[in-house]
């Protein structure tokens, strides 16, 4: 206990201390403060736990199936997102030729600015082999939503552009 | 007649009704909060710029683990309860009332409807285990069936994918294809504010 009796020290002998009359009020400042506290933490933690999330909308399978969507070859970019977090790209639809990238900030962003800011109407059409995993598929739709491309399509990828992706990982990187 | 003199008031505020309503504040608040639910796996979401928030309520979220396991959730437990029902009919599982009422109390889970009974009578411990993922082959697609009886039983659910940051797309493509086979081409991903430090 903090308080400390002094009945058995030397100093108080010559006046009797008269215990004071004991209010029944219960000075509550405290509590209401603790109280309030509480609720301050409990509402600030309600609001700030809520996950995130990106809405994607994919086009109706069965419509698309009498009539493919036909696209200019011009107008064309073709991202194949691979293994190690490689971008394999390519414009237009005839005779590609592979390149390489990455998600850095100078990798496939710098080069959908370009394409965004040259070409109007582009319409990047997005595959992945096997070996990618979810973080890109993410990453490559939230750089769709960074640099405001028209269009874009989550598309299967074609044993040709696999092909392609065998092709460009057996040249020597810089 | 005596007058009744007033009391010398003292200048004191009585506490009492803001200490009520404080408490019960925080018993309301602390009641409905929504701790985070105790996840089967440990997911790592990817970040994205996006910050469009879930809905509370009404949320089927496919949990896909880092090495492809696939975990199904639904709130509302009433829906839990119709879902169970129906795919006891189509898959004879025989459940008892009682796994059932479980099942209806339960989070997430993930793991062939054979197994689920197991699951069901397991001890809270050890079923964290137990989820070895739903099939979603084309020649077994559970994931189907509990995502179409899931709506039937609440039409409202909106459907979020929960993927891990290494999950390898191949899967991802078999749940969205799922989705799409049942003509739902409009679904959430979920992921972390990029500016905000990845927690988990």
């Amino acid at each position: 206990m903090a308080e400390i009796q002094d009945a058995g020290g030397g100093g108080g002998k010559g006046k009797k201390v008269r215990s004071k009359k004991a209010s029944t009020h219960v000075d509550m400042t405290a509590m209401v403060d603790l109280a309030f506290l509480l609720l301050t933490f409990f509402l600030l933690t309600t609001t700030f736990n809520k996950p995130q999330t990106m809405e994607i909308v994919l086009p109706d399978k069965t419509e698309n199936d009498d009539k493919p969507t036909e696209i200019k070859e011009s107008k064309a970019l073709t991202l194949l997102l691979s293994k190690d977090n490689r971008v394999f790209w390519y414009a237009g639809i005839n005779d590609p030729k592979v390149e390489v990238t990455n998600f850095g900030p100078n990798g496939v962003r710098k080069l959908l600015q370009k394409r965004v800011a040259t070409i109007p109407g582009l319409v990047v059409l997005i595959k992945s082999d096997d070996d990618a995993v979810y973080k890109n598929f993410v990453d490559i739709l939230d750089e769709m939503n960074i640099n405001k491309v028209p269009t874009y399509a989550i598309v299967d990828i074609t044993d040709k552009e696999i092909e392609l992706i065998k092709n460009a990982k057996t040249e020597p990187k810089k | 007649m005596a007058k009744v003199r007033p009391k010398a008031q003292k200048p004191q505020l009585d506490m009492t009704p803001v200490v009520d309503l404080a408490f019960l504040l925080v018993t309301f608040f602390m009641l409905t909060t929504n701790f985070r639910p105790e996840e089967p796996v440990i997911v790592d979401i990817p970040s994205s710029i996006s910050d469009f928030k879930i809905p509370e309520t009404n949320v089927m979220t496919i949990t896909v683990s880092n090495e492809g396991r696939v975990l199904f959730n639904i709130d509302n437990q009433g829906a839990r309860a119709r879902v169970i029902e129906k795919m006891d009919e189509k898959y004879k599982m025989g459940f008892t009332l009682e796994e059932k009422t479980t099942f209806s109390n339960l989070g997430a889970f993930g793991m062939p409807i054979s197994e689920l009974k197991t699951f069901l009578n397991a001890k809270k411990e050890t079923r964290k285990e137990l989820n070895t993922g739903i099939p979603v082959d084309t020649v077994n697609n559970q994931l189907f069936d509990w995502i179409i009886n899931a709506r039937m039983a609440n039409p409202k659910y909106r459907i979020a994918i929960k993927g891990d940051s290494k999950t390898p797309i191949p899967v991802i493509r078999r749940v969205i294809a799922t989705l799409q086979d049942q003509n739902i081409n409009r679904f959430n991903l979920i992921t972390s504010l990029e500016e905000a430090p990845k927690n988990d």
